[in-house]
């Protein structure tokens, strides 16, 4: 019997005892995993860079995306797919379809949640509305007050998503419009405080809802080391508690691995961003332990 | 597959009635290449081919005729793509600037390597716009002081690049200094101010233009340069652009 068949079949049986838990100390079978993908400031990159392209040859393209998604799910079917934002500008796709093949094909991909970045208002608040119906996957944004705009109750400030019995809370975060687009574009949208947001989000997602894991899509960027005191993933991580993990977008920031940072209580936030144009896809795997004796124990990042 | 009843038994046996909570113990990290290596998904692939060639057929249709091959490394101080550029800016934006505020622009001020493509003779198509300019930059124009000016001059002379101008002249001596320049056939008077019409990339101080960076008031024209172009092109029958005495060394 392989491994791999062994903490299926385990897992499924943890599963048929019921949640009551059980005091296997010795065995990983308890374990469920929570596997997170994610990409961010794709920007209508459908097609993968040409052979001929000085910077990204051979990079990227949706279908081979597909197919990545597709592999990781069959191994780990308690995965979760999200975008933080800049789905739309970049190539002619969006100026000729304004969106729509970017939202058909995330819906085919199955996209569970995505954020709005500063270039999804491009055609305006009307025409990101007018592409909704192609999306059949939800938009969060907590900090954008869309109360005065035709996108009102079409964007939910957090989503709760339960898989394998762990809860996933996960709330958006934009990045300030004024001065980034024009207000013919995003008209009466309004920008809220993330930090004062985030507070409130982590709140409902941790002390109320009880989530086993909160994740923050931003689209804030990564950091401003010329501005420091702007408002970005890594400032936030330190500044706020609760959060597991920020998925960010916004400034194309290509990492090497996700950045630890310490968070308000001295706790690990993870930080991540993929670049952009669909060339990377994230992924962070969440290992859970039913196993009260280990509760204990911290946790540890692999990274 | 052996082992299977023997685990059900020890999950039973274990079974007890505490309370269990989610710990989260462990979290692996990483990212994954999007590479040529990953097979595409065909079913994706078959639904985006409609799309892609619908746009393929229009990014194809045949706009305007160039008379030469026009590249951005042809010319030493003014170049003719460049001055295509700069010219087919001032020509289509200067009136929608008119219109919204009462004022001209005076001069066109873009950057060398901005023009990301050359323009091969013969057709040129709606491609053609997106090779040239694949960036989404758009048309500002600011109102910069005199002083300002000064530097851009400056800036120019000591660069002596081919940076796409328009409505502007400048004349450089032998020694490569400063001999004279001149907006709309009127000396430069560093007194007074003027609205320099340029793309979002040099406002925020690209090129290290940092005259560009404060100024009194700057208007968004909401005008992609790409749009720019395709709207240049699509009123020009044949395109002969050359290149001219707009920047020049005296010999």
């Amino acid at each position: 019997m392989k491994r791999r068949d062994f903490i299926h079949q385990t897992s499924a049986a943890s599963a048929l005892i019921g949640l009551g838990g059980f005091g296997l100390s010795s065995f990983s079978s308890a374990t469920k995993k929570i596997t997170i993908l994610h990409t961010n400031d794709v920007h209508s990159h459908i097609d993968p860079f040409g052979p001929e392209d000085g910077r990204n040859p051979n990079q990227g393209g949706v279908a081979r995306r597909a197919s990545l998604i597709e592999s990781i799910r069959a191994e780990n079917p308690n995965t979760l797919l999200m975008d933080a934002g800049d789905i739309f500008q970049g190539t002619p796709y969006f100026n000729y379809y304004g969106g729509e093949l970017e939202f058909k094909l995330m819906s085919m991909l199955k996209y569970d949640v995505a954020t709005i970045g500063n270039h999804d208002f491009d055609n305006g608040i009307d025409g990101l509305y007018a592409q909704l119906p192609h999306a059949k996957f939800d938009f969060v944004s907590s900090n954008y007050d869309f109360s005065n705009t035709i996108m009102d109750s079409h964007v939910k400030p957090y989503r709760i998503i339960e898989k394998d019995g762990i809860k996933v809370g996960v709330f958006g975060l934009g990045i300030e419009l004024y001065g980034l687009v024009d207000e013919n574009m995003y008209k009466e949208t309004k920008y809220l405080d993330p930090i004062e947001t985030t507070q409130e989000m982590t709140r409902i997602l941790k002390q109320q809802e009880h989530c086993d894991l909160v994740i923050c899509l931003s689209h804030l960027g990564y950091k401003y080391s010329r501005l420091p005191e702007k408002i970005s993933d890594l400032s936030l991580a330190e500044k706020t508690k609760d959060i597991d993990l920020i998925i960010g977008g916004h400034t194309h920031t290509f990492l090497k691995k996700p950045t630890i940072i310490k968070n308000a209580e001295g706790k690990n936030t993870l930080v991540n961003q993929v670049g952009c144009y669909g060339i990377n896809l994230g992924k962070i795997d969440f290992y859970f332990d039913a196993n009260k004796n280990k509760s204990a124990e911290g946790t540890s990042i692999i990274v | 597959m052996n082992y299977r009843p023997l685990f059900f038994v020890l999950f039973i046996l274990a079974f007890s009635a505490c309370k269990t909570k989610n710990h989260l113990h462990k979290i692996e990290g990483k990212q994954i290449n999007v590479s040529d290596s990953i097979a595409a998904d065909q079913r994706i692939e078959a639904f985006i081919k409609p799309y892609r060639e619908r746009v393929e057929k229009d990014l194809d249709s045949v706009l305007a005729y160039s008379v030469a091959t026009l590249s951005k490394s042809d010319g030493e101080y003014n170049t003719a793509i460049g001055n295509m550029m700069a010219d087919a800016v001032y020509e289509e934006v200067n009136p929608v600037f008119q219109k919204r505020t009462g004022k001209s622009i005076d001069f066109v001020l873009l950057n060398h390597g901005g023009i990301r493509a050359i323009i091969s003779k013969g057709e040129i198509t709606t491609r053609t716009a997106f090779e040239v300019m694949p960036f989404e930059n758009s048309i500002f124009v600011a109102e910069l002081k005199g002083d300002q000016i000064k530097e851009l001059i400056d800036y120019l002379v000591i660069e002596k690049r081919a940076h796409p101008i328009s409505q502007l002249k400048i004349v450089l001596n032998a020694d490569g200094s400063l001999k004279e320049t001149s907006s709309k056939e009127k000396p430069l008077n560093y007194t007074k101010s003027y609205f320099v019409a340029t793309n979002d990339y040099l406002l925020s101080g690209g090129d290290r233009m940092n005259f560009f960076k404060v100024n009194d008031s700057v208007y968004d024209l909401n005008y992609k340069v790409r749009n720019v172009l395709l709207d240049y092109f699509k009123k020009t029958d044949t395109l002969r652009p050359r290149i001219d005495d707009r920047f020049i060394k005296i010999k």
